[in-house]
């Protein structure tokens, strides 16, 4: 995920201070890991620069050979073609990104609202076989995709929901349940338990405790488990190709997907569209970017 | 009326038996004190007649109806957190308002409620903060206020004074002695604290490892402990106790030394008994015909008085002396008994032996 390679790089200049490091001699040592972090970082980086220059440049500049880097026309040509189909209307992109928007935003509401009250109960309540159940939930995440889509989708021809929104919808939000639960227990289990007896004493019900006292305490931890829910759906790939087949229900990667292999492809527009895909991933995680290092050191490390 | 009746609570968590047959009656209108040790079930016997608690067994009575099903707001109980449990979103008005809020009283009805209960704790200048910008002092008094604004069958405090520092405590006892005879109201008070126990409490019951050791009137459970654990538990400085056992008329120690025997005694010849006598029940300074004979252990002052520690063979007996009194360890001391008020305890059971005759 694009957020975890933004802080992998950006907790580097802060271990550089840990002891371990002196040990080599302070100067040096810095010197040699500022080298390999903006190695590091080209490499990194090289490809989004790359994809975002291609999506501005005229088409003749994008293949021209040797590949231009600074001299060439800037256009917003591509974008307009990701929006807009060459005979007028929207083009089949822009309905997939909807889709997408619709897929991911459903499945993420949809993940949360059974997630938390779920991670709730197990936080709060003594429950049989708690660690196993809890152990149960997250086993479901263990297979990758892949493994799972050939009978997922043998499963979704007989009820009919090939090709159908509310198919990935329902999918990705059975893979975003379990990781909601896990998430949410941690930031719960941080929330003492007593505000909610101390309103049932004031005379609420269990249920008004939660919702008054427990919940707005835990909205940032929401909404750093949601941003996590929804850049899994958005970015999804396997389920998407092998779930669905046409325009108006495809999301975003597999339409992107399907701009490459025809006899000529059209990077520009390729490249254009794959901006436009990663952006709001990139604003959301920024938006949260504080709930997300609370997230992942509050919900992954305790338990 | 406010009467909780707590029989035979029972409650473990996992391996730790914390409950194990509590049985408490408090009348209503009472200073009740359940007095105990760190760990010995008190917050959870709050718990429990709080119903926020499952029991393993047992039952709670509220004004004489089976409440033991009942939910937390069923029961019309207040209870004062022994972590406060303040609200941290909500501002210190909205923190007391919530019992109003939660029973829809009428805004001007919780404003007048709000501001009678912080000019009762002189609190008016706090109602627009926030928990986290109170001191331990100003959070506990809002969680009393919070407790306070409704009027409940009965109030339920954990500890509510042990973060305190001396000065305030002892200020807010005499505080909370004075709400409850002007409210009437019934009070379950815990403590780990034996003086706020004595000086506050209408009735106590001392809890160890889950059992109630002994319920009475302070004076009672000070003058006639019903225990060994009790006699050592409350009263400061602690009671000292010698093994002996009777012999004839006499007490004979441990140590060698003898004593006359109490007339009260029950015990026969050659029981192992246990001697218990409060610093106060002895005396270095007069002369009496009952006395022991030890050495100067150590001095400790404490202002208004003076302990004195004095080693009668192995054993170290505790003595209240003028704070003028003085002396190097190793001196020999008379110590005077008096041992009408002294304490005989099997030591096998620590139990008290009967005192019918006293
Ligand atoms: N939720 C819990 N889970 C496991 N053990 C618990 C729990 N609550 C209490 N206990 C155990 O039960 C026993 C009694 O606890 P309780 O909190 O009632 O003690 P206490 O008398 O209030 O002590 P303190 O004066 O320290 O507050 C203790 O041994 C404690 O460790
Ligand atoms: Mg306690």
């Amino acid at each position: 995920m694009a957020v975890s390679v933004d802080e992998a790089v950006s907790t580097g200049p802060v271990r550089d201070r840990t002891p371990a490091a002196r040990r080599f001699g302070g100067r040096g040592r810095s010197v040699l890991e500022i080298a390999l972090l903006t190695v590091l970082a080209v490499v990194m980086l090289f490809p989004v620069l790359w994809m975002i220059e291609t999506s501005i440049k005229e088409n003749r500049d994008v293949y021209a050979i040797p590949a231009k880097f600074f001299d060439f026309t800037v256009t917003l040509d591509h974008f307009k073609d990701v929006f807009v189909a060459s005979g007028g209307g929207r083009s089949t992109l822009s309905v997939a990104f909807l889709n997408s928007v619709v897929v991911a935003g459903v499945s993420t509401v949809l993940a949360t609202v059974l997630g938390v009250p779920a991670a709730w109960a197990y936080s709060r309540f003594s429950v049989k076989a708690k660690k196993d159940q809890l152990f149960f939930i997250l086993s479901t995440r263990f297979m990758p995709p892949v493994v799972v889509v050939i009978p997922i989708f043998l499963m979704y021809r007989q009820v009919g929901l090939i090709d159908t929104k509310l198919g990935l919808i329902l999918i990705y939000a059975a893979f975003n349940v379990p990781f909601t639960i896990w998430m949410m227990k941690g930031f719960v289990d941080e929330v003492p338990a007593e505000y909610e007896d101390a309103a049932m004493l004031d005379g609420y019900t269990r249920l008004q405790a939660f919702w008054k006292f427990t919940l707005p305490l835990l909205v940032p931890g929401i909404a750093a488990t949601a941003v996590f829910a929804l850049i899994f759906s958005w970015n999804e790939f396997v389920f998407a190709i092998f779930l669905t087949s046409s325009d108006t229900v495809r999301t975003a990667p597999p339409a992107i997907a399907g701009l490459i292999g025809g006899t000529t492809v059209d990077w520009g527009l390729v490249a254009a569209a794959s901006v436009v895909f990663a952006l709001p991933v990139l604003v959301f995680a920024y938006l949260v970017r504080k709930h997300l290092i609370a997230g992942v050191t509050l919900g992954a490390v305790r338990r | 009326m406010g009467t909780v009746a707590a029989h035979g609570l029972c409650k473990s968590f996992g391996k730790v038996q914390a409950l194990d047959g509590v049985t408490l009656d408090v009348p209503d209108g009472s200073f009740f004190v359940v007095l105990g040790p760190s760990g010995a079930g008190k917050t959870t016997t709050l718990r429990a007649i709080a119903g926020l608690e499952k029991l393993d067994a047992g039952s709670v009575h509220l004004d004489g109806r089976d409440a033991t099903g009942d939910t937390p707001a069923e029961r019309d109980l207040a209870m004062v957190f022994q972590s406060y449990a303040l609200y941290p979103r909500h501002t210190v008005y909205e923190n007391i308002a919530s019992p109003l809020r939660a029973r829809r009283r009428s805004s001007s009805e919780i404003a007048a409620a709000v501001e009678q209960m912080s000019n009762l704790l002189h609190i008016e200048r706090l109602l627009k903060r926030r928990p986290a910008q109170l001191s331990g002092g100003e959070m506990q008094r809002v969680a009393l206020a919070r407790a306070l604004v409704r009027s409940p069958r009965a109030f339920l405090m954990d500890e509510p004074l042990t973060n305190l520092d001396l000065k305030l405590r002892v200020e807010m006892r005499t505080e909370l002695t004075r709400i409850h005879r002007s409210l009437g109201a019934t009070f379950v008070y815990v403590t780990n604290d034996q003086v706020e126990a004595l000086s506050m409490a209408d009735q106590v019951a001392v809890l160890k490892e889950g059992k109630v050791q002994q319920v009475g009137t302070p004076t009672e459970v000070y003058e006639r402990p019903a225990n060994q654990w009790v006699a050592g538990f409350v009263g400061s400085p602690q009671i000292s106790l010698l093994a002996c056992h009777a012999e004839g008329d006499r007490l004979v120690g441990a140590e060698g030394w003898t004593l006359p025997r109490p007339r009260w005694t029950t015990a026969e010849d050659g029981r192992p008994l246990l001697l218990g006598l409060r610093a106060e029940d002895l005396s270095v300074e007069q002369r009496g015909n009952a006395s022991l004979s030890g050495e100067l252990y150590g001095l400790e002052p404490l202002g208004d008085r003076t302990v004195v520690d004095v080693r009668v063979g192995t054993e170290i007996l505790k003595v209240k002396a003028r704070p003028t009194v003085t002396g190097t360890p190793g001196e020999r001391l008379h110590v005077t008994v008096d041992l009408d008020r002294a304490h005989l305890f099997d030591a096998g059971t620590g139990l008290a032996l009967s005192e019918a005759g006293r």
